[in-house]
């Protein structure tokens, strides 16, 4: 498990990465938490002759809210969102699919911006964003530009950032009425990545009723889908038993699994519908009483 | 002093290993030390045609390339060292580098010598071989069809050995009223120590020794082996195996690559390192279990098992690695029948080649995989009888007043209580008031189950002359040396060869309890032939019985001689001498008394020594038992089932086991803790994967399933003690009971609480997919 000689660049500023990613192209690869990147070329997967590691840029760290959006740094570590408990209530999403990554050395280590733009459809942020209706910041020599993550994941490890581009931040617009979120996962052992996931997010108006829907599907095809008939079929509903069992039988249909190792495209099917169900009910239990209370 | 035989003493290795100090074979640095990398073959089975080295050969850094042929003739091949007999075993040789044929993904093609170990990978990529693929065959019962591709030419239909055993006739079975028939499928599972492989070879040309650090479990036996591969005569051949990151089997084995290090060190003239990655441990060290059983058990009504029958089918992989055939045969058909009284049994075992890693030893070797078709069919069987499991296993355990016992096989099972460790079990579970609860649960829409194994291993291997009948290349007694020093410290060396057991500990526990001294005041040397006159290591259950009772005996050789000195300077005969907390007293006048220390001072001092008695005060003792050791028990477990995704939840584990007297109930607990561990690993998670090219595709942890701790509760354990009659300390072995216990009391546990469904196997490991499969068919038909 010994990569290849590579060079090793660390620039201070955004500036600087954004120059270095431009002049060595595709021989480089940004270092951001390392996770995924260095195992990969520790087997020899991956052989890039230049290392960007963006660690020490400031800019792309920590998160803060400006007009009712989140914004958070690409560098932000899956730990940090576990424990963001100010987020909780706003943005429950981020505490409740950063738990499920991987181990917590990998959470440590492991950030936001980078999962995202290695765009493994295994990874959990995928559906997580989906699910939240995350847009992601990219930079590039011409400036700033916000890409809606339904348009970001092209294919596995394909995304829709130009060659000289880098994830900077991801923003999340904050709810306006009642929310709740669940993220649910299989996995064959602690830490591994998903058999199937899934993360839903709903919001609800003065009725009570269904406002705002996400359903993000996790290693459930070549990138992390969106269960788009589902959400549909919430939209004004009130979230009762009918409703879910409806709405949890429509979530495979918008899945593109295959068969693995972690299991069977049927399987996968199954455990979405189930997942699905049971985060429904348990967002409408946390959301009862809560409408009208704004 | 109070004794400390059976008290908890904290494991005295863990200081050093958990605060890094450990001496590990990768730790060792050496002037000029080069490093290896190892080119392994990404094809399952080829042709050789060609190898050019020459631009790795040109690579800065690189100081030499070898190949099959360039070691042609220059080194032996890699020895079996297991022959069952009559079983027509054949051992086509094993190259240390393939000359003409690769035969597995990961076979050995050719060996980089570098200054740094990063050039040595580098210099792997350079490496040009010229593949002839050939059709592969991964499945021992694929490999045995005609047709099939063949591995061997020495062993038509790739049969490496067909071995027979038992006393099944079908007259005795003819007032059977039920015969059940199952097939079993024991996965293959790579060992995964957290220490990888490694070696580090030191030749010295001017006096012609070798100095070889390996990660062995039995470096005597790695010294006997090598020197026969390498040329270099035993006792100019020094191996060290001090600290070791445990092994599970995967470190008995004489490999191709240690071999390769001390061929290369001793051909360079300059230290060599090689360790594997977890890449090449996946691919290159020994995978375990790996069987087709296809088991008949034959019984009455009333819950009487009159026979049980296997044919077994184990695949051994490429080449038979050094105890390999012994795995599937000896340490499996002979206790098929278990702790009950099977009056009839037979085994027939295949040992197959495929173009697959070789299998050889794994954490219970042999009995993990009797116990589970054994546990399994008793089940089945209760079933279909309709009575309870637990009843049907109390009924067939061998009864106390029988011991000792003979099996069918030929095995004298030396003492046990087995009703009596499964009523502590059934207690400790609640096991009535359990199967009431599984009744509500089930009412109430909830998949609860509970499994039960009674168990019996052979361990404490073994009597020499037993090793030699059953086609062992070895003895399996054991050596023990205590010196006690002019200042009363005591000094150990023992040919077992502790690599995570704790046995430093219980070691020094033995002594110090004989001696009436501190425990701190005992030393434990293992793991150096240069130090250690013999040993035939550890694996098998066997160090504490087999190695621990060397020590015991030699530890009464010492307070024998002691006690001549003693009596010489009491002036008193030595008949009325008695040694008691530390003194040497005259019986009947316990004022007049020597210690220990002073006697010790004498002995060296060698002033006044009794006539005919030689200075100094050292035992020796090779100790060869004469029986093996049965340690038994029974393990319970209680799962839920996940009725919508298959997942199975462990809601309580007991274990009682019986290993005889117990040294230090810390340490064997948490030998049976990883035990537990590693046998659910088997029954729940892990599992090697071949594709149909022969590519293993589980290749890393990403991909292998290791047991997590958030998986278990607490474990309940405890102990029941029924000495063993035939060794000094009354021990049997504990190292591997959990192993064999636990993964058909899971499996037993997730199938009864599937019972609803009348689901009769889920092949291991049971996957929430499996599981979930297994209950949708059940509806669906």
């Amino acid at each position: 498990m010994f990569p290849n000689a590579f060079e090793y660049e660390a620039p201070t500023s955004l500036d600087d990465a954004i120059r270095l990613i431009r002049e060595h192209g595709y021989d480089a690869k940004v270092l951001a938490g390392g996770q995924s990147l260095l195992p990969m070329m520790k087997l020899r997967i991956a052989a890039p002759a230049v290392l960007i590691d963006i660690n020490g840029i400031d800019e792309l760290k920590g998160w803060r809210e400006v007009d009712g959006t989140l914004r958070i740094g690409a560098m932000t570590r899956h730990a940090e969102l576990e424990h963001a408990r100010e987020l909780a209530d706003s943005f429950p999403l981020l505490s409740r699919t950063a738990r499920w990554i991987a181990d917590p050395l990998i959470r440590n280590r492991g950030t936001i911006g980078g999962s995202l733009a290695h765009a493994d459809p295994g990874a959990d942020w995928g559906a997580a964003m989906l699910a939240a209706g995350a847009r992601i910041e990219a930079r590039g020599p011409e400036g700033s530009r916000l890409i809606p993550v339904d348009e970001f994941f092209v294919d596995t490890f394909a995304t829709s950032l130009n060659e000289d581009e880098l994830v900077v931040a991801v923003h999340i617009d904050k709810p306006t009425g009642p929310v709740a979120a669940r993220y649910m996962k299989l996995e064959r052992k602690a830490g591994d990545f998903a058999i199937a996931a899934l993360g839903v997010q709903v919001e609800l108006d003065s009725n009570g009723r269904v406002a705002k829907a996400g359903i993000g599907m996790c290693a459930c095809g070549p990138i992390p889908l969106r269960a788009t008939k589902a959400e549909a079929a919430l939209i004004g509903q009130p979230l009762t038993d009918e409703t879910i069992k409806t709405v949890s039988r429509l979530v495979p249909e918008d899945a593109d699994p295959t068969d693995d190792l972690r299991g069977s495209a049927e399987y996968k099917r199954d455990l979405l519908r189930v997942f699905a169900s049971r985060a429904l009910h348990e967002i409408a239990e946390e959301l009862k009483g809560k409408v009208g209370g704004q | 002093m109070a004794t400390v035989f059976g008290k908890a003493v904290k494991r005295r290795e863990d200081p050093r290993l958990i605060t890094g100090h450990g001496q590990y074979t990768d730790d060792v640095r050496l002037p000029g030390l080069l490093y290896a990398a190892i080119l392994r073959s990404p094809h399952a089975h080829a042709r050789i045609r060609k190898i050019d080295t020459s631009q790795a050969l040109r690579h800065p850094g690189v100081v030499a390339v070898f190949t099959g042929q360039d070691i042609q003739g220059k080194m032996g091949t890699i020895p079996t060292a297991w022959l069952p007999p009559d079983s027509g075993i054949v051992t086509p040789p094993h190259h240390a580098l393939a000359v003409d044929r690769v035969r597995y993904v990961g076979d050995g093609v050719a060996m980089v010598i570098a200054e740094d170990r990063y050039t040595a990978r580098d210099a792997l990529d350079l490496i040009q071989v010229e593949y002839e693929v050939l059709p592969a065959v991964v499945d021992q019962e694929a490999a045995m069809q005609e047709g099939a591709p063949q591995l061997h030419d020495e062993a038509p239909g790739n049969v490496a050995f067909h071995w027979k055993v038992g006393n099944f006739d079908p007259s005795a079975v003819q007032d059977a009223d039920v015969v059940i028939r199952q097939r079993f499928r024991q996965q293959r599972l790579v060992p995964n120590p957290m220490e990888p492989r490694s070696a580090v070879a030191d030749y010295n040309p001017a006096t012609g020794e070798m100095t070889m650090w390996l990660t062995s479990q039995n470096p005597h036996i790695h010294r006997f082996l090598l020197s026969g591969i390498l040329g270099i005569p035993e006792h100019k051949l020094r191996i060290i195996a001090t600290d070791v990151g445990g092994g599970f089997g995967s470190k008995i084995p004489c490999y191709p690559d240690e071999a390769l290090v001390g061929f290369a060190a001793k051909t360079l003239g300059r230290p060599v390192k090689w360790t594997e990655d977890r890449r090449e441990h996946f691919m290159a060290t020994t995978h375990g279990r790996d069987h087709y059983d296809d088991v008949e058990l034959y019984g009455k009504k009333d819950g009487t098992i009159l026979a049980i029958r296997v044919r077994a089918t184990a695949n051994m992989g490429a080449y038979l690695s050094t105890a390999a055939p012994g795995v599937p045969t000896i340490l499996f058909g002979l206790i098929i029948s278990g702790p009950y009284q099977i009056p009839y049994a037979e085994a027939d075992v295949y040992g197959v080649f495929t173009n697959t890693t070789p299998t050889d030893a794994y954490r219970g070797a042999g009995r993990p995989e009797a116990t589970y078709l054994l546990e399994r069919m008793v089940d089945l069987f209760a079933r279909e009888i309709g009575m309870d499991p637990v009843e049907v296993r109390r009924k067939n355990l061998v009864r106390a007043e029988q011991f000792p016992y003979n099996n069918p096989m030929g095995l004298t099972y030396d003492s046990g209580d087995y009703h009596g460790a499964l009523h502590k079990a059934l207690e400790m579970a609640g096991y009535a008031e359990f199967r009431r609860q599984q009744e509500e649960a089930r009412r109430a829409g909830r998949l609860v189950g509970v499994g039960v194994t009674t168990y019996v291993e052979i361990c404490g291997l073994g009597p020499s002359q037993v090793a030699g009948a059953v086609g062992f290349q070895g003895g399996l007694w054991e050596s023990a040396q205590v010196r006690i020093h002019p200042t009363g410290k005591v000094t150990v060396f023992t040919g077992s060869s502790p690599h995570g057991q704790g046995e430093e500990t219980t070691f020094a526990q033995i002594v110090a309890d004989r001696l009436h001294i501190p425990v701190e005041d005992v030393e434990i040397v293992h793991g150096d032939t240069a130090r250690i006159s013999m040993g035939w290591g550890t694996y098998g259950s066997r160090s504490t019985p087999v190695g621990g009772s060397a020590i015991a005996l030699a530890t009464e050789r010492v307070i024998e001689k002691a006690k001549k000195i003693a009596a010489h300077m009491l002036e008193v005969g030595e008949a009325d001498v008695e040694f008691e907390e530390g003194q040497f007293r005259v019986k009947g006048a316990p004022s007049r008394q020597v210690s220990l220390g002073d006697v010790t001072l004498q002995a060296y001092l060698a002033w006044n020594l009794p006539p005919g008695v030689e200075p100094a005060l050292e035992g020796q003792a090779f100790y060869d038992p004469s029986n093996f050791t049965y340690s038994f028990g029974t393990h319970i477990c209680q799962v839920e089932v996940d009725r919508d995704t298959g997942e199975v939840k462990i809601l309580r584990y007991i274990a009682v086991d019986d290993c005889g007297r117990v040294i230090n109930p810390m340490i064997a607990e948490g030998q049976v803790h990883g035990g537990i561990v590693q046998g659910i690993g088997q029954a729940l998670w892990e599992g090697a994967h071949y594709d149909e090219q022969g590519q293993l595709v589980t290749g890393t942890f990403m991909d292998y399933a290791m047991p997590r701790a958030h998986f278990f509760p607490t474990f309940e354990t405890a102990f029941q003690e029924t000495p063993s009659p035939h060794n000094p300390l009354g021990v049997k072995g504990i190292g591997e009971t959990g192993t064999i216990a636990s993964t058909p009391t899971v499996v037993n546990a997730v199938l009864d609480a599937l019972s609803p469904y009348g689901v009769r196997d889920i092949e291991m490991p049971l996957t929430p997919e499996r599981v979930w499969r297994a209950m949708k068919g059940a509806q669906e038909a």
